[in-house]
Order: structure tokens, then sequence, then C-alpha cells
């Protein structure tokens, strides 16, 4: 695998830092939801910075997009929050990693766990497994800071009107009358979300290390089978939820 | 509370997409010092040091190292005794 020649297609908005960043990418071998991407920039003097981007759409051609949370004194996510524009050249290697997948041939029930831009790869499973009419149960479960925070608001809330079963968890602020106060997930509501273990589900988590590592020992303690979590994490910043 | 720096295996994944064939992080990889069997893409990652350095998640015991340079990767495996790949 190497680097390929990729465009900025085009840009836009989803929430007051983040943005979504359309690639075309000549000879893209097509990805699996899930899966990430790495991009380069190269500056005049030839100094280059390297950042991996969960893919947030579904398989289609040469087209991909990722959804970038701008960081602070984020080198790369700055330019691709505020600086890149359609035209731009970059570079982008991928796709890459065969773990945190989802596939649709999976027919067991999907729990989908974000914590902040770690909803960025589930919102590709979402998508995949609505593209293809999967009848696997699948349920997302979305911690974000507050409602404006909330990536593909829009798109969820559609979803959430069409019966696909998704749930918030504010950790800051809630909107006017949310039942439950702001707070970080906890376990009596992680596990009510949860598919029983005995229908051995597979359940992803993305996010920050420490959110996603609180998830994956509760789901343990819960009774889920290790081999059956999948996880992915962003690092202490990763869009903190 | 300090937040953990650490990401995991996939973040090698491009890298070592560079030098292998096949995915490594849906590899099973064992940890030369405790003996630990896991998936490599739930190993812990810390891409801050010189290079990129894969620890076990059980011991913390360095499995691989990797450093790369302008047409050059230099890969050391030396923390694990070995490396389970699946094959079609």
């Amino acid at each position: 695998m190497s680097w390929r020649a990729a465009t900025i297609a085009g840009v836009r908005p989803e929430t007051p830092t983040a943005r979504t960043v359309a690639l075309q990418v000549p000879g893209w071998p097509g990805h699996e939801a899930g899966q990430h991407l790495d991009l380069r920039l190269t500056a005049e003097d030839g100094y280059t910075a390297t950042r991996s981007y969960s893919i947030a759409s579904v398989p289609d051609g040469e087209a991909v997009e990722v959804t970038v949370e701008r960081l602070k004194d984020g080198e790369v996510s700055t330019y691709l929050t505020d600086g890149a524009s359609a035209g731009d050249q970059v570079e982008v290697r991928g796709p890459v990693g065969g773990w945190f997948v989802w596939r649709p041939r999976q027919t067991e029930p999907v729990l989908l766990v974000g914590g902040g831009s770690g909803v960025v790869p589930l919102m590709s499973v979402v998508r995949r497994h609505r593209e293809t009419g999967s009848q696997a149960p699948l349920r997302l479960l979305y911690s974000v800071r507050d409602p404006d925070a909330i990536l593909y608001r829009d798109e969820l809330a559609a979803l959430d009107k069409d019966g696909v079963d998704i749930g918030y968890v504010f950790t800051r602020q809630a909107p006017e009358g949310w039942p439950r106060p702001p707070g970080r997930l906890d376990a009596p509501l992680l596990i009510a979300t949860a598919f029983s273990p005995d229908l051995a589900p597979t359940s992803y988590a993305c996010g920050p290390t420490r959110f996603v590592e609180d998830v994956a020992d509760l789901l343990v303690i819960a009774g889920h089978d290790p081999r059956r979590l999948r996880t992915e994490r962003f690092g202490p910043s990763g869009g903190n939820p | 509370m300090t937040e953990p720096t650490h990401l995991d295996g996939n973040a090698v994944a491009g890298v070592l997409g560079e030098v292998f064939a096949v995915d490594v992080t849906a590899a099973i990889g064992r940890c030369d010092g405790c003996g630990a069997v896991a998936v490599m893409a739930e190993t812990r990652v810390y891409v801050d040091a010189p290079g990129t350095v894969v620890c076990c998640a059980d011991c913390d015991a360095v499995l691989l190292r990797v450093v790369t340079a302008p047409g050059r990767t230099w890969l050391d495996l030396r923390g694990l005794s070995y490396l389970q790949i699946g094959t079609t």
C-alpha cells in the first residue's frame, strides 16, 4: 500500500468545530465500514505531517469522506477544518485497519458506542447497514458534549424518526426537557442499551482512549465476550465528549 | 487524573501496510514477555515516542517498534513470539 494523490472535492460544516471533507481519490480500492485512512500534507519546504482519520462514508467508487474535529494546535485538523477548500491536493494512504470493521454479511446484533468524533466510523457502519438492507439489529449510543456538538445531526434525526435505534448521552449540557441530567455514560445506561450477551452481539466502541476503555471494561463486567468487542482509541483529546 | 495518551493498534495499520502484504491489525500476536495473546488492533500504541511503539495491553512490554524515514522503514519485532496472520 502506498500514498495516492487525492483532491478535495468539497467541504461541509457539521458543527462549529467539525467539517466533513469529501475526497476524490483516483485508484481508491474501496473500503469497509469502520476503516480509516492516513492523510498526508506536504509543505512547500518538504515538511510533512500525517494523521489518521476515520472514513464516514460508504463505499462509492473514488469518493471518500472523512469528518474532522478541530483539535487545539492540530497541524492537520486545523487545515482540514479551517483552510481546506475544493481543488486542494493532499495525499491519502488506505483504506487501513481490518479489525474495527462491520461487514454486511454479519447477522448478529450490533452495538455502536461513540464518544465525540468517535461516532465517525460508526456513522459509516450505520449508513452501510442501511444501504445494504441488513436485518442485523443495530443500536447507536452517542456520547456528546452538548446538542450543538452532534455530528450528522439532521441525518441522525431522520434515521431516528425512521426507526433506527439511536440514543444520546450529553456530558456537559442536555437539551431542555431531556430526562437524564448531563453526565458521563455510566454502567446502568450502557448495560440497558447493550444487547444481552446471550445474543452474542458484536459491540464497537470508538472515541477518546479513556472513554473506550471504560465502555469496554463495563461491557466485559456485564458478561460480554471480550472477543466480540472491537475498539478504536483516538488518544486523550480525540474530540473529547 | 491524567488522561491516557496511548492509541491502539489501529493507529499502525497505515505504516505497517507499507511493509506487509496483509492487514496486520487483524492478526493475532503473542507477547514474548508475558505470553498474552491478542489481536494487534487491541494493543497499546504510543505515537509520541521517536517512531511508533506498540505495547502489550496486558503487561505494557514493547512488542514492536517502527520508524520511518524517506525511503526506509525500520521494523523491530523482537517483543513478539509470533504473529498469526489470517490467510484466504
